[in-house]
């Protein structure tokens, strides 16, 4: 596997995995409006995810649905901290979200200094996009600052941050629903 | 939860239009559900995102004496032009 391929599949694996089990709050977020933000957000999350898996893609000559939804689940190389199922405790989700948002923050830095020049401008564009995603953290976060359940969720979190090597037990649920339709039907695109 | 209005403006220099509201606690949050749903798309180069109650709402208009000559659509001169020239007994000039 390239030096490429070594260093942006953990990063994607995670945006999509991340994306995936928020998206599991759409239609049920504490109200509306957040119902819509989070949605969005998780779309992004889910977007950067395929544009990372694209630049891999061009280098191994595949595709990023195939490396997005074909490998077996001992091939992806997310962290822990994004399979768990948090649904529906929204204290957990928020406190997921703002420590994956500070991590991916340092983790940007680094690649936007990347000597990959594709690399480097791809991890500007989604920065761009992650401020936005930061601002709404952070918003969160001081709302939630006093909150008991919310700052026993973010101990609890903060050691999983960058916990890699083995699955979580619920990942494979996951795995089985997100990859569902391109066993089902070889070569699936939409 | 507050009530912000949200207005959007489409393109510089036009006008902002009113797009919808948005319920949230404080303004930073407002700030940022307003972003989403009415600025992700390309929609909107700008938005205004106003809490509804520093709106100034005015329903009552006062026009005891029907001074229509105050309105905009103007003062009706044709209707008037076509009484007179019925009491005179001239017919309007032929079109030109």
């Amino acid at each position: 596997m390239s030096e490429r391929a070594q260093l942006l599949l953990p990063i994607a694996d995670d945006e999509l995995v991340l994306g995936w089990r928020n998206s599991e709050w759409t239609g049920i977020a504490p109200f509306l409006e957040e119902d819509v933000a989070f949605s969005s957000i998780v779309q992004n999350e889910i977007g950067h995810a395929r544009a990372l898996y694209q630049l891999v893609a061009d280098e191994l000559g595949t595709t990023a649905d195939a490396l997005a939804f074909d490998r077996s689940p001992d091939e992806y190389q997310c962290s822990r901290f994004v399979e768990l199922r948090l649904v529906p405790d929204w204290a957990r989700t928020i406190a997921r979200h703002w420590l994956y948002e500070e991590a991916d923050e340092k983790r940007l830095e680094a690649l936007k200094a990347s000597d990959d020049p594709e690399v480097a401008g791809l991890a500007a564009k989604i920065d761009r996009e992650e401020a936005y995603h930061r601002m709404h953290a952070q918003m969160w976060n001081e709302r939630l600052a006093e909150e008991p359940r919310y700052l026993e969720a973010l101990e609890e979190l903060r050691p999983l941050v960058d916990g890699r090597g083995d699955h979580t037990r619920e990942f494979a649920a996951l795995w089985e629903e997100m990859t569902m339709v391109r066993r089902s039907v070889a070569g699936a695109t939409w | 939860m507050i009530v912000y209005e949200v207005f959007r403006q489409e393109r510089k220099g036009q006008a902002f239009a009113h797009a919808g509201s948005v319920g949230a606690p404080d303004a930073a949050f407002a700030e940022a559900y307003a972003r989403e749903q009415y600025g992700r798309r390309g929609e909107s180069v700008a938005l205004w995102v106003v809490p509804r109650e520093a709106v100034a709402e005015i329903h009552e208009f006062v026009d005891e004496l029907q001074k229509n000559y105050h309105r905009v659509d103007g003062y009706p001169l044709k209707e008037k032009l076509k009484e007179a020239r019925e009491r005179a007994g001239t017919a309007p000039p032929a079109d030109r």
